[in-house]
């Protein structure tokens, strides 16, 4: 019966668990710590809790970010949903539109970040989150698109076809059968694309506008006086944050089921 | 509040848009080194003139410049320094704020008044300065003192090899092995290219890292002995631990002078001149560089915070002004030697 | 239903193509012009100069100090090491990704899906805060590091800024994109055959090779193009756990478009590099329509 079980998986596998999850106990156990300098520890403290209360900048950052990624990820869902729908049957030229569909994964970011600016700039598009929101979806697309595709190959078409047969129309078979069907693949579609955003440097830096610094960019360029405390506590609550709502997810996408 | 109309009505007098100025939105678009300005004082500003300052952050000259240059940032105020300036102003990046005819400009120092990068203070504003020098900590060396020349750190003794931390900056490293050399800073001559890259080349291996990030944690954790490093980042070290040390090297300091600047297509010039006023008061001056460590280019002494007054690295002996030696803007062909240079250094 | 309708489908397909075409395709078409010029007085580009293939050749020849032109190895040097690092990275992740992998797949379906988001929730952290968290586990006086000096008996060993800790770095944070393709194709697979397999007498090496193996290889393929390109143009990693002694592509891309303030250059350097990933992708196709006439 435990064929799956080969010799060693599941040691190798705790040893990755460890791997995985040891930068992430440090960085949140240096979140208590008192002493600015993040590389000393001295004692106890919940000093950069508060103190991230009273920073603007980065109550703001991080305002900005989850704005934008969630914005970037529901629209890169939405429009990898349609897309993979579309790409259902075969059709000439399928590979070209897939090929350019992926295309955003292999492209150097600060290439396209800066070209995206000079662009913007050429069509008189202000810069902030106007601006930074339909980049990001651009670049978020394949990471959505992939899973919703894969989930789709492994669907039963005649599940919709039965619903067609008993007189449902397209819209009643696509809300009531395709999109439950779907929903584990759109959610790590999202998931995915929204990570992906929430991440994002190089092209939320060039095309941020007044007020519209993200977390990443305030980071990136705090990260000359050093990654402080604070740092550290904004990214532990962004952990937990994030724990909070892919487990909801996951729940939500469990009762769907 | 009091002197906020008589400011108001003082710029009115030389600005030549001032008929758009009084339904100018209370906002303040500030761009600004991230961790370069304290936020206490940001509320203080906003105490005091009504106007709410959104401040965004960035890294370098080059990527403001490079903002700016593709017309992407709508920005009030930012910050770039001194070797910039020039070529920005010559790009038509900048706006006149002629901050000479300022109420507060009386309070700048002498030497900052009239910059050869701006000469009569039409563009900018002083903010602070500094020096790139040598930190080390007198715990680790032997002997507990250094010399105050380059050579320790590009010929450093034995004992401290692969304890140096070196700038990730090109620009600052070639320039400040051109100054131990004595060769020009921005040298268009091969040959002087090649010296430099020998030099750099010999120090690498007795380099820990080259690193321009986390710096103050750096020398205050003791992983390193000596740190190529700024004047403000040795204090901040020196106030963790105490036997950080800073070094003027005798044979030339890089010194670079920040200044508050206003940039083509700001949507709130008046609200940036009021602000620019403000900060050149010394006790808001003085603020800076009580929070940050960098002096300010203000008569602010009596403002000072007293660890401060004693720390070398802030507050610079006066003999060593000789010492101090200006970024100078290097030409594309300069540029492109520099380039090699650090690429050949690090491929 | 079963047949979409040409209409339709453009009208499904159509917006997100649109969106990448003009937000991708057109900033691509813009470098790929800029990659021709030349740099600009202080920054950026110079949009007078007549167009040439000087930055392209560049890469390969270059003036040296004494003023000869010569060929220049520094480029090439540079594109070898990120090469091999990536390769480096992609082969680690497939060799702990594959076990990894078969272990999930074994698990009851609501432990998958614990497994599934306990390799993903790391990544919610800032790369830059990743990145730094290494720094403090791997530092000198750290207790890996002490603990790495008290079993290694040949010397001190120096657990950062050189090539391996930049493996570390890397493999961590690509290593959930290798993972998950693969666990993705085992969910799929029905377990009798191998049982089966063992049946007739299969022993575990050869259920390895003939049956996991081959299980596994598009979750592979698929994970090492996700894995091997993004490495191939990081550019934190090798500056933060390398201490900046050697670059990689990605740090000499992000060079030119900062500190050398040479755009063109940059963009120059980008286009070689997307063409070598183009001939990689190629490549893996090609190896893969063989594959499937073998069978």
């Amino acid at each position: 019966m435990n064929l799956r079980r080969l010799p060693l998986t599941r040691e190798i596998s705790l040893a990755v668990l460890v791997y995985l999850y040891v930068p992430v106990v440090v960085l949140i156990v240096y979140s208590f710590n008192a002493n600015r300098t993040a590389t000393v520890w001295s004692e106890t403290s919940l000093d950069w809790y508060r103190k991230i209360l009273v920073n603007p900048s980065i109550r703001d950052a991080t305002w900005n970010s989850l704005v934008l990624a969630t914005a970037a990820g529901i629209g890169a869902t939405l429009l990898a949903l349609a897309a993979a729908l579309g790409m259902k049957s075969g059709f000439r030229g399928k590979g070209a539109v897939e090929a350019v569909l992926n295309a955003p994964l292999i492209l150097p970011e600060v290439v396209v970040a800066v070209a995206t600016l000079m662009l913007f700039v050429a069509i008189g598009i202000d810069m902030g989150l106007a601006a930074m929101i339909p980049a990001h979806i651009a670049f978020c697309i394949p990471f959505a698109y992939l899973p919703i595709k894969a989930r789709l190959q492994g669907m039963n078409p005649s599940l919709e076809e039965a619903a067609q047969d008993l007189y449902a129309n397209r819209f009643v078979t696509f809300r009531r059968v395709t999109l439950p069907l779907l929903w584990p693949g759109i959610m790590a579609g999202f998931t995915l694309a929204f990570v992906t955003s929430l991440d994002d440097f190089l092209t939320s830096f060039f095309l941020s506008g007044p007020g519209s610094t993200t977390l990443p960019v305030y980071i990136f360029s705090a990260i000359r006086a050093g990654i402080t405390p604070e740092i550290n506590a904004i990214s532990t609550i962004m952990l937990i944050v994030s724990v909070a709502l892919v487990v909801t997810s996951f729940l939500l996408g469990k009762m769907r089921r | 509040m009091k002197w906020n109309g008589f400011l108001t009505a003082s710029i009115l007098a030389f600005t030549v848009a001032g008929a758009a100025m009084a339904e100018e939105e209370k906002v303040l678009y500030f761009y600004n080194w991230t961790d370069y300005y304290p936020p206490e004082l940001l509320a203080k500003f906003e105490a005091e003139t009504g106007i709410k300052v959104i401040q965004d952050g960035y890294d370098s000259n080059e990527t403001l410049i490079a903002k700016l240059q593709a017309g992407g940032a709508a920005y009030d105020v930012i910050v770039p320094t001194d070797y910039v300036i020039a070529g920005m102003i010559t790009d038509g990046l900048l706006q006149p704020i002629n901050a000479a005819e300022m109420s507060n400009f009386q309070y700048v120092k002498d030497a900052f008044k009239d910059p050869e990068f701006d000469p009569g203070r039409i563009y900018t504003a002083p903010y602070t300065w500094g020096v790139t020098g040598i930190a080390y900590d007198s715990a680790q060396v032997p002997g507990g003192k250094l010399d105050d020349s380059w050579s320790v750190f590009f010929e450093p003794p034995p004992e401290l090899e692969g304890k140096i931390a070196a700038l990730d900056i090109g620009s600052e490293l070639i320039q400040a092995a051109a100054l131990y050399l004595g060769l020009p800073q921005c040298t268009e001559s091969n040959d002087d290219a090649a010296k430099i890259y020998a030099l750099l080349e010999a120090q690498k291996p007795k380099l820990k890292m080259y690193s321009a990030d986390s710096t103050v944690d750096r020398m205050a954790s003791g992983e390193v002995a000596m740190h190529h490093l700024w004047s403000g980042a040795t204090a901040r070290a020196h106030e963790i631990k105490d036997t950080v040390r800073f070094i003027y090297p005798s044979e030339g300091t890089p010194m670079f002078r920040d200044n508050f600047a206003m940039p083509v297509g700001a949507p709130h010039p008046e609200n940036a001149r009021i602000f620019i006023n403000w900060m050149m008061a010394p006790e808001n001056a003085a603020a800076v560089t009580n929070a940050i460590a960098y002096a300010n280019s203000i008569e602010s002494a009596e403002f000072l915070d007293d660890k401060w007054k004693d720390a070398e690295s802030v507050n610079m002996p006066p003999e060593f002004a000789d010492r101090l030696v200006p970024t100078e803007v290097c030409s594309p062909a300069a540029q492109e030697l520099r380039d090699k240079i650090w690429t050949r250094l690090k491929g | 239903m079963s047949a979409t309708s040409p209409f339709r489908r453009a009208g499904l397909v159509g917006p997100a193509l649109l969106v990448v075409l003009v937000l991708i395709g057109v900033p691509l078409g813009i470098m790929a012009w800029v990659s021709l010029l030349g740099r600009g007085a202080t920054i950026g580009v110079d949009w007078t100069s007549a167009p040439s293939f000087a930055n392209y050749t560049k890469l390969v020849w270059e003036e040296d100090f004494d003023g000869t032109l010569l060929f220049n190895p520094t480029y090439l040097s540079i594109l070898w090491r990120s090469v091999w690092q990536a390769a480096a990275t992609t082969a680690i992740c497939v060799g702990l990704g594959l076990p990894v992998a078969l272990w999930m797949s074994s698990l009851s379906r609501g432990a998958r899906d614990m497994a599934v988001l306990l390799i993903t929730i790391p990544f919610w952290t800032n790369l830059l805060v990743r990145n730094y968290a290494w720094l403090i586990i791997l530092r000198e006086d750290g207790l890996v590091s002490q603990t790495a000096n008290a079993i290694w008996p040949f010397g001190p060993v120096q657990l950062l800024y050189n090539d391996a800790a930049i493996l570390i770095g890397l493999v961590y944070s690509f290593l959930p994109f290798m993972i998950l393709p693969i666990y993705a194709g085992f969910e799929k697979f029905d377990w009798r055959l191998l049982e089966a397999a063992y049946d007739l007498g299969a022993n575990r090496r050869r259920a390895l090779t003939r049956v996991i193996v081959p299980l596994a290889m598009p979750g592979i393929i698929a994970g090492s193009m996700l894995v091997f390109i993004p490495s191939l143009g990081s550019f934190v990693t090798a500056a933060i756990l390398g201490g900046g002694k050697s670059m990689m592509m990605g740090n000499l891309i992000q060079l030119q478009f900062g500190q050398s303030r040479n755009w063109p250059f940059g963009a120059a350097i980008s286009v070689v590099l997307l063409a070598l990933m183009m001939l990689v992708l190629m490549g893996i196709a090609l190896w893969k329509t063989r594959q499937e006439a073998k069978r």
